[in-house]
């Protein structure tokens, strides 16, 4: 089994990161808005898991359970509030919400 | 508590309750504790004024808190009580007990009663505080209160833009003289280290830098102190240069008037001039400008009472006229005279306007004395009313003005002060007062009835023996309040032996002053006929120019406009735009400004935000690392 250097797990989870995060601002649907938000968290996952696996520590692993955690605590809100957003607005579209105008 | 310490008290009770309960007091309830108050306060002050006379010291303290102190000077809130102080307070509570009687049946149906009577006992207080103050900061403190008073009463009723604006005047008229009185207790201070009255009087007489001019000033500090004083005093008693807003302030409800602008608080010029008399006997340059304003003030108010239509306005003239007899007195060194004929007008000026109220009832709201007529017959025991204290204005002799004047007159010819030429003035006065007295009777009581023939005689007043009683109080007190001498001369400090003259006075001035007001009977009884005898040809004021110039107050209110009020208005106008205002509105434009581009940024859009974030951390990330 060949190591896999660290460098090209950040990179990989770089892009991830940016395209979650490129996914959250561009896509008008919430509810894409809240996968990208998935990718941008499990991109954080996989920094974790590689520097874990280099150090030889279960820290990483550790913290991925938990970002796993928040990550379905917050989709179990994410999920209710787009639903009610459905009811209320008749529509995913994000760009309704605008209320806190300044 | 002392009972001196609880005078005030109960004015004050009286207000706080009526104020707090305002209109849920019954007419009853309100009149009950308003009168009632003034009753408890006229009746202590009679007690309080017992004891003083029958008591070994003639002073009477009442040491309440220290208000503040400067210095070593020390501002207590406490009562001094001698004659005069005794003097006023007894005007005060007495004729001020008697007008809250009358005023609680004249305003009955007015809708806003309690505020009215919580106004008049609040007045009562101010005025209280301002005759017993042992210094003068508590003096200014009844002094601006009795001011504040005389605003809210005079636009009592504020719905008309008229009453609103003489309210207004009266505020600011008298407030020019208030500021030259604040700078003159500056000045005594500066000058006497001290605040307190009877400190300052005798601390006037011993201090030498006090009186002497010092190295480069033409006049020494005594001179200005006094003449700053004597611009409170003018402002407050509607003398020469500040007097335009007494005849405007009869826009007030008619026992206002006779409470405060005949009977109390015009006079309070009068009792500051007599209660800071060791001031004033340092500068008798300034004794002779208060003699002097006097008697122009009483000549300049005589001939325009002659022209007025308006029965409470010929009212607010004599008395202008009659502060200028006070202040020629108190000019002429004659404080006695001065406080006693301040007495004496209290009492007959009460009575005067109140049966002028009484009458103005009964004609429902009718002031036009071209409009009543032939009132004798229809009004006999208010007419009977008004002709007595017309007799005491006119010094008719036997009645108390008669006393009173006669004291004054005859001081005047020797005075070192004042002199024969003012004492043809006060005569001169003296024939106009009898002349307009007699051209208001006519055209009130006498000649044809001028209003509407099916104009009923309201019996608001007919029915009600509680008005009347107060009335015939007041008429007795100004047919016999004469006889009561007011012996006041242990209490003032004489001249300075270098300025006593001696000159003495001819035998026929007595004479010549008792048979004036005769003079000017029987020429008014021939020259004013056809206002007295009842004929059909019509009577109406006259339009010719030289009366309505009288009318108008001998046009001092066209000249204060024009010189005074017209360009002020202007440079207002002109600067309309506060210039300084755009100064400091720079800031808030700047302000203006960065509000705008931040609120630009705050779309609401949650997109904008995460793209924001996202951006700022990279930025952020970029400067900490690079």
């Amino acid at each position: 089994m060949t190591e896999i250097p660290l460098t090209h797990v950040l990179i990989l989870s770089s892009l991830l990161f940016i395209i979650g995060f490129v996914g959250v601002v561009v896509r008008k649907n919430t509810l894409f808005m809240l996968m990208s938000l998935e990718v941008m968290l499990n991109a954080v996952g996989v920094a974790f898991i590689g520097a874990g696996s280099v150090w030889q520590e279960a820290d990483g692993q550790i913290m991925f359970m938990l970002v796993l955690t928040l990550a379905a605590a917050e989709i179990a809100v994410g999920l209710a509030l787009l639903i009610r957003m459905q009811r209320r607005y008749r529509t995913l579209n994000i760009d309704v919400l605008n209320q806190m105008k300044g | 508590m002392s009972l001196l310490a609880s005078l005030p008290l109960y004015p004050l009770l009286s207000f706080l309750i009526l104020i707090s309960f305002g209109k849920r007091l019954s007419w009853v309830m309100a009149s009950w504790v308003s009168v009632g108050a003034m009753g408890a306060a006229a009746f202590c002050s009679m007690f309080l004024v017992n004891q003083l006379s029958t008591s070994d010291t003639s002073v009477i303290t009442a040491h309440m808190w220290q208000w503040f102190s400067i210095g070593s000077a020390k501002v207590n809130v406490s009562f001094y009580l001698d004659a005069l102080s005794a003097v006023m307070i007894l005007v005060v509570t007495g004729v001020g007990f008697l007008i809250h009687l009358f005023a609680a049946i004249y305003m009955k149906s007015d809708e806003n009663f309690t505020r009215f009577m919580a106004y008049m006992n609040l007045f009562i207080v101010a005025m209280l505080v301002l005759v017993l103050a042992d210094n003068l900061v508590l003096l200014y403190l009844g002094w601006e209160g009795v001011g504040l008073c005389s605003f809210l009463l005079i636009g009592f009723w504020y719905q008309e833009k008229s009453n609103v604006l003489a309210a207004r005047k009266a505020f600011i008229v008298t407030r020019i003289g208030d500021t030259a009185m604040v700078i003159g207790l500056f000045l005594l201070f500066k000058s006497l280290a001290s605040l307190n009255i009877a400190e300052i009087n005798q601390l006037a007489q011993t201090t030498i830098s006090f009186t002497s001019n010092s190295m480069n000033a033409a006049h020494s500090d005594a001179y200005w102190a006094a003449l700053l004083l004597l611009g409170g005093a003018v402002g407050k008693s509607a003398q020469l240069p500040l007097q335009t807003w007494l005849p405007d302030a009869m826009a007030g409800p008619t026992p206002v008037s006779a409470l405060i602008h005949a009977a109390t608080m015009v006079t309070a010029g009068v009792y500051l001039i007599a209660r800071m008399n060791g001031v004033f006997l340092m500068a008798p340059e300034v004794m002779n400008y208060v003699a002097w304003l006097g008697g122009i003030t009483l000549l300049i108010a005589g001939v325009a009472a002659l022209a007025q239509n308006d029965i409470k306005r010929v009212l607010a003239y004599s008395t202008m006229s009659q502060i200028g007899y006070m202040m020629l007195a108190l000019g002429a060194g004659a404080w006695s005279a001065g406080v006693f004929h301040l007495m004496t007008h209290a009492f007959f000026k009460a009575l005067l306007f109140l049966t002028a109220g009484a009458v103005i009832l009964a004609l429902h709201h009718q002031q036009d004395i071209f409009k009543m007529g032939g009132l004798l017959k229809r009004l006999p025991v208010e007419a009977t009313l008004f002709l007595v204290g017309l007799a005491c204005l006119i010094a008719l002799p036997g009645t108390s003005g008669f006393f009173s004047k006669e004291a004054i007159i005859a001081s005047l010819w020797s005075s070192p002060t004042a002199g024969p030429s003012l004492w043809w003035c006060a005569i001169l006065g003296a024939l106009l007062t009898s002349i307009y007295s007699c051209r208001l009777f006519f055209l009130a009581f006498l000649g044809k009835a001028r209003f509407p023939e099916n104009l009923v005689i309201s019996d608001h007043i007919e029915t009600n023996k509680l008005l009347r009683g107060a009335l015939f109080i007041l008429a007795l007190l100004s047919l016999f309040g004469g006889l009561v001498t007011v012996d006041l001369s242990s209490l003032f400090s004489s001249y300075k032996p270098s300025v006593v003259s001696s000159i003495d006075s001819p035998s026929w001035l007595h004479i010549v002053a008792i048979a004036t007001p005769f003079i000017g009977i029987i020429f008014s009884w021939f020259y004013y006929r056809r206002y007295r005898i009842v004929t059909d040809e019509p009577l109406t004021a006259s339009h010719s120019a030289w009366i309505v110039f009288c009318r108008n107050g001998l046009g001092f209110d066209t000249l204060y406009s024009t010189l005074l009020i017209k360009p002020y208005c202007f440079v207002a106008k002109l600067n309309k735009n506060d210039l300084f205002d755009q100064i400091l509105m720079l800031i808030a434009w700047y302000v203006r400004i960065w509000r705008d581009i931040l609120s630009v940024s705050q779309s609401g859009s949650l997109r904008w935000f995460a793209a924001a974030f996202g951006l700022s951390l990279v930025g952020l990330i970029c400067v900490v690392t690079l």
